[in-house]
C-alpha cells in the first residue's frame, strides 16, 4: 500500500466494510482497532451475543494484523519463528501457534494458514514486521504485511454454515475444522477457512477489499432468514473467554513490548505446552523452553470458576491463607456456561486442579461498592464448547 | 552586619529550587543574583516590544514533578503546556513527521520504511527501559562508591537492586548503551537514514560530541527522561515563557519567608580554617552564613569565586579538568506571521511541534567537523519551535516567535571571540538554513537576536556557553559529577555546596541537583527531611 503523505488528515480508517457496518451501528458506538475504527455494539451487546449462540452473527475483523510469508524456504522460516511443527500443517489447514523470543517469552500468538506450498499468512494480535524481518535472515522468504489488503469477516454461530451454503458454496459442510477452501466470489476469490475466536461453529471469510461490500450485503440477503446479526468487539469478547482462548496485551503481555523484567510469559505459563515441539529442531526460545522444563515454570494460567454471580474482573487471587498468588486477567458471568468464570495468572506452585483459591471481587449495587471473597475452583479446558464446533459435516443449526 | 542560615549564589532554577526548599524548612535564605533579573538560563525576556523570548532554555519536560508539586509550583503560575511531535525536512521536499498519535506515526514511518514503522517500538521499548533505570535515580544522591559509609553501602545497594530489577538482557544493554554512540544506537534499529536522523538530533544536543561519538546515546536518553503529567519522553512550553519556571520557583521561595537579591554579584566566597562563612559582593558589601551553596559550575565555584589557597590542590585541578565545552548557539526571532512550510502544506498540525533540517547522519557528522575545525556548521542542525503556536501569551496576537536552538557552534572561533561580524555571518548562516524550507520566512522577520556560545557565558554564566553546565558523558555523570569525591553537593570546605546543574542529575531544567542539595543541607543541619526523595513506580 502506497500510503500519501496526507494520510495524517485521517487519523483513523474505515475498514473495507465501514458502509454497512456505520449504517447497522444504530449504537454509533465505535473504537480504535490500530488503523481502524471498528463497531463496539450495533445494536444491544447481549442480543448481539444472544444471536452468536443461537444463530449467527458477522463480526469485522479486517484490523487484524497478516502478514504473507512466501518463498523456498517459508516452511523452514515458519519453522523457526514458532513453537510448533508447521510441517505437519497441510496447505489448506489452519494452525494457532505462539512464537517467543529468545528467553522462551511469548512474543505474541495468531494463527498460521498455510495457504498453498511455501505460502503462508500469519495472523497476529500485534504489529510484528520487525520481529518477523529480524528472524528472517540465512532465510529464503519474504515477508509482507498484508493487513489493509485482505479484507476478513468471522461469520460464526450454529446457523453459520447454513448462511454459506445460501450463500452457494457448494460442500461447505464437509470443511473440517481448521479447513481452509477457496471459492468463486463475483469475480473474485472468497477464501472461506473453518476458524473462529468465539469457541462455536463458525468460518472466517477472506476477500479482496473491493469486494467486502458486496459479500456483507450477500450475507445479509440469504443469512436474515436464519437470524444473521451483526456484531461488535464487547459480544466477541464474552464469546472468546467463554471459549477459554487468551488475548495478547490482556492476559499476557507480548514479550518484545515488555518494558519491565518478568512481566512477559513463556508458553508454559500460558497453559499452551501443547504448542511447544521440542522433537522438531531448532527454533526461537527452544534452549530457554527446555530449560523451563527441567527447573520448573514461575507462573499458571488458570481457568477458574468463580463462585456467586459477580464477575472477578481484576480480582487478586489468593491461597487458602490469604497470600496474594496472582490476579485475574478476564472474566465474566457466562449465559453459555452459566458460571462466573476468570482467566488468571498464579504464581507456581498454586493453581493445580483442586488447589483452593480465592478471589478479592468489587462489585457495586445502587452505587454502593461491596467486597466479597469468593472460592475459585481450577477447571481444565474451555468453559463453553458445543458439540457443533467439530461436527463434519457441520450442521444447519 | 546582616547574617543568614544560607545563602544561594545564582538565582538560576536549581539555586532558587535549593533555596525555596531550605527556606520552606523554616531556614533564612539569601539567593543572591549578579543580573538585574533572576531565572539564569530559564528566563523570559522581552527584547522586542510585545514579544516575549525564552532566549535560553525553550522547552521544558524533565523538571521533575515531585518539585513541581513539593514546592507548590502550580499555585505560584506555573502551567506546562505539551506541544505534539515534531518533524524532520528532507532537501528533495519531503518530510518525516512524529506525530504524537501511535498508529499515525507508524503510518508516516511506514511511508519511509516499513519495516522501521514496526522497529520504532522496539526502539522505544529499549529506551523507555533504561528511562526507567536513570528516572528512578533522579531524586537521589549519588552513593560515594569508595566509601564504606552505611549511608553510601545502602545506596549502592539499592542501584544494585534497581539494576537486577532490569533482567539480564537490559543489564547487558544498560553497560552498552552509557558507551555507545548515538549512531550505532540508531544503527541497531533502523534502515533508513531519515529515520535515523529524526531520531540523532536528541543525541547531541548540548554537546560537544558527534552522532559518531561514544556516549551520545546517553544524551538521547537525557532528553527522553522527563516526562509532561506522566506522559514520558514528552515535551512542553512553560506558559509566559521558561521565566515562569523561575518566577515560580521565586515565588515559593519569598512565600517560604526567602529573599532573593538582584544585581548583586559575589566577588568571593570566604572561608576562614577550612569552612565557609559568607560572601563578598563586588560592590564590597559582605554577607555571612555558615552555609553557602553555589549554583554556578565548579570552575566558576572553585576557580573564581574561592582562593586557591584556601582549596586542596587536586579539587583545583580537576574543576580545572572538568569538560564544560560550548557547542550550540540559538536565534530568537520576532516574526510578523506565520511563515509556510511548503513541504507540510498550510494548517499541518506539526507546525507546532519541534522542526529539524538535517536528513542523515553524514551532515550531523559533517556539523561537528565544522566544529573541530573552529567554526559553526555551515549546514547547522537546527531544533526550531514556534511557541507562540501553543502559548498565546509570548506575542501579539497573528504575530509569531520563532525559537531556534542550533549546533555546532564553538565558543571560540578558531581561537578569539566571536566579532559582531561574525554573528551576523553566523546568523545568516541559520536564516540560510530555515529558507531553505520556507521561503517567505526571511520577509517576516521583526527582529532577531542572536547567541552564541560567547553571549552565554557572559550574560548566563555558563562557562564556554555549556547548556547543561557540564557534559553530560558517561565519565561525567553519577557519583562522578562534577568529579569523584563531589557528587554529593558538598564542596572540598565546611558549610560549602554545590546545587548547580554540574551536579548529578545534569542540566535541562530539571531542578533535581538543587532539591538533592539542598535535601544534603538539611541533613547536615539534622533538619526534617522535607525535600522529596527518590520515585515511586512498581
Amino acid at each position: 500500500m502506497t500510503i500519501p503523505r496526507e494520510h495524517y488528515l485521517q487519523a483513523v480508517f474505515p475498514t473495507p466494510f465501514h458502509a454497512r457496518t456505520s449504517a447497522a451501528n444504530t449504537l454509533n458506538a465505535w473504537h480504535r482497532w490500530r488503523d481502524y475504527t471498528v463497531a463496539d455494539a450495533y445494536f444491544d451487546v447481549g442480543l448481539e451475543y444472544t444471536a452468536l449462540r443461537n444463530a449467527c452473527t458477522v463480526f469485522d475483523l479486517s484490523p487484524m494484523t497478516k502478514h504473507l510469508i512466501t518463498g523456498p524456504d517459508a516452511l523452514a522460516y515458519m519453522n523457526r519463528l514458532v513453537t510448533r511443527d508447521v510441517a505437519k500443517l497441510k496447505p489448506g489447514r489452519v494452525g494457532y501457534t505462539v512464537w517467543c523470543d529468545d528467553a522462551g517469552q511469548v512474543v505474541d500468538d495468531g494463527t498460521i494458514f498455510h495457504l498453498r506450498d511455501h505460502v503462508y499468512r500469519l495472523c497476529s494480535q500485534e504489529r510484528q514486521l520487525d520481529w518477523l524481518h529480524g528472524s528472517a535472515p540465512g532465510f529464503d522468504v519474504s515477508i509482507q504485511e498484508e493487513t489493509h489488503d485482505v479484507a476478513a469477516l468471522a461469520l460464526q454461530g450454529p446457523t453459520s454454515c447454513a448462511v454459506l451454503k445460501r450463500l452457494g458454496l457448494a460442500g461447505i459442510e464437509t470443511l473440517t475444522p481448521f479447513g481452509i477452501r477457496g471459492y468463486a466470489f463475483e469475480g473474485g476469490e472468497l477464501t472461506v477457512s473453518r476458524t473462529g475466536f468465539t469457541g462455536d461453529l463458525g468460518y472466517e471469510l477472506w476477500i479482496d477489499p473491493e469486494l467486502a461490500v458486496a459479500l456483507w450485503d450477500r450475507l445479509f440477503d440469504v443469512g436474515q432468514q436464519v437470524g444473521l446479526k451483526p456484531m461488535g468487539t464487547f459480544a466477541l469478547e464474552m464469546s472468546r473467554i467463554e471459549a477459554g482462548f487468551i488475548q495478547a496485551g490482556v492476559d499476557f503481555l507480548p514479550a518484545d513490548r515488555a518494558i519491565r523484567a518478568e512481566r512477559t510469559r513463556s508458553p508454559f505459563e500460558l497453559d499452551l505446552a501443547w504448542l511447544v515441539d521440542f522433537a522438531k529442531g531448532p527454533f526461537t526460545g527452544r534452549r530457554a523452553l527446555l530449560a523451563e522444563k527441567a527447573r520448573g515454570s514461575r507462573h499458571r494460567l488458570v481457568r477458574l470458576d468463580v463462585e456467586g454471580n459477580k464477575p472477578a474482573k481484576d480480582a487478586f487471587i489468593y491461597d487458602r491463607r490469604r497470600k496474594n498468588v496472582g490476579v485475574v486477567t478476564s472474566a465474566l458471568w457466562s449465559p453459555a456456561a452459566k458460571s462466573n468464570i476468570a482467566l488468571a495468572s498464579v504464581e507456581m506452585p498454586h493453581g493445580a486442579p483442586g488447589d483452593e483459591l480465592w478471589a478479592e471481587i468489587y462489585y457495586q449495587k445502587e452505587l454502593k461498592w461491596s467486597r466479597l471473597m469468593a472460592r475459585c475452583t481450577v477447571v481444565e479446558g474451555p468453559f463453553y464448547s458445543p458439540a457443533r464446533r467439530r461436527a463434519v459435516p457441520a450442521a444447519d443449526c | 552586619m546582616t547574617r543568614y542560615d544560607v545563602i544561594v549564589i545564582g538565582a538560576g532554577h536549581n539555586g532558587l529550587t535549593t533555596a525555596a526548599f531550605l527556606a520552606k524548612s523554616g531556614l533564612k535564605a539569601l539567593v543572591l543574583e549578579r543580573k538585574p533579573w533572576i531565572g539564569g538560563a530559564a528566563v523570559s525576556r522581552e527584547l522586542h516590544p510585545g514579544w516575549i523570548y525564552s532566549n535560553c532554555s525553550y522547552v521544558c519536560s524533565l523538571l521533575r514533578p515531585e518539585i513541581y508539586r513539593g514546592l507548590d509550583l502550580a499555585r505560584h503560575g506555573l502551567q506546562v503546556a505539551p506541544y505534539g511531535g515534531g518533524v524532520t525536512f528532507t532537501r528533495d521536499g519531503d518530510y518525516i513527521g512524529g506525530y504524537p498519535d501511535k498508529d499515525v506515526r507508524r503510518r508516516e514511518y511506514a511511508r519511509h520504511n516499513e519495516r522501521d514503522a514496526d522497529a520504532y517500538l522496539r526502539y522505544s521499548r529499549d529506551t523507555m527501559r533504561q528511562c526507567r533505570f536513570i528516572r528512578s535515580l533522579l531524586m537521589r544522591t549519588p552513593p560515594d562508591p569508595a566509601s564504606l559509609r552505611l549511608r553510601d553501602l545502602r545506596e549502592l545497594a539499592h542501584l544494585g537492586r534497581e539494576f537486577v530489577k532490569l533482567g539480564p538482557t537490559t543489564m547487558g544493554d544498560t553497560i552498552r548503551f552509557y558507551s555507545m554512540s548515538i549512531a550505532d544506537y540508531l544503527n541497531e534499529y533502523f534502515e533508513s537514514d531519515l529515520v535515523k536522523a529524526h531520531h540523532a538530533g536528541s543525541g547531541i544536543i548540548g554537546t560537544a560530541l558527534g552522532v559518531h561519538s561514544p556516549g551520545t546515546a546517553y544524551v538521547l536518553l537525557h532528553h527522553y527522561m522527563g516526562d509532561v503529567d506522566g506522559q514520558v519522553g514528552s515535551w512542553g512550553f512553560a506558559r509566559g515563557g521558561m521565566g515562569a519556571v523561575s518566577n515560580a520557583l521565586a515565588g515559593a521561595l519569598r512565600a517560604a519567608g526567602g529573599e532573593i537579591r538582584a544585581d548583586a554579584p559575589v566577588a568571593r566566597i570566604l572561608a576562614r580554617d577550612g569552612r565557609v562563612n559568607g560572601v563578598v559582593l563586588q560592590n564590597g558589601d559582605e554577607l555571612y552564613s555558615d552555609i553557602v551553596i553555589s549554583s554556578l559550575d565548579p570552575k566558576r565555584t572553585f576557580l573564581k569565586l574561592l582562593d586557591a589557597g584556601d582549596l586542596d590542590a587536586d579539587v583545583v585541578r580537576k574543576a580545572r579538568e572538568f569538560r564544560i565545552r560550548g557547542s550550540s548557539g540559538k536565534l530568537n526571532i520576532a516574526l510578523d506571521g506565520l511563515p509556510s512550510f511548503p513541504a507540510l502544506g498550510a494548517g499541518h498540525p506539526l507546525v507546532a511541534g519541534d522542526m529539524h533540517f538535517l536528513d542523515t547522519l553524514e551532515r550531523f557528522e559533517r556539523a561537528y567537523d565544522d566544529w573541530k575545525a573552529g567554526t559553526w556548521s555551515k549546514d547547522p542542525y537546527l531544533d526550531l519551535l514556534i511557541p507562540s503556536l501553543t502559548d498565546p501569551t509570548m506575542t501579539p496576537p497573528g504575530k509569531h516567535y520563532m525559537s531556534v536552538f542550533v549546533q555546532y557552534v564553538p565558543r571560540e572561533l578558531a581561537g578569539r571571540d566571536w566579532t559582531d561580524a561574525d554573528r551576523t555571518a553566523f546568523r545568516e548562516t541559520v536564516f540560510d538554513q530555515i529558507a531553505r524550507y520556507s521561503p517567505d520566512f526571511r520577509s517576516l522577520v521583526l527582529h532577531a537576536e542572536v547567541r552564541t556560545p560567547q553571549e552565554l557565558e557572559n550574560e548566563v554564566g555558563l562557562t564556554e556557553g555549556n547548556i547543561f553546565q557540564g557534559e553530560l558523558t558517561f565519565d561525567q555523570l553519577f557519583f562522578n559529577r562534577p568529579f569523584p569525591g563531589y557528587a554529593q553537593y558538598r564542596g572540598p570546605l565546611r558549610g560549602m555546596y554545590l546545587c548547580g546543574s554540574a551536579t548529578h542529575p545534569g542540566g535541562g531544567v530539571m531542578a533535581a541537583p538543587g532539591a538533592n542539595a539542598a535535601r544534603e543541607v538539611l541533613r547536615d543541619l539534622r533538619r526534617p527531611a522535607i525535600v522529596p526523595q527518590g520515585w515511586s513506580d512498581d
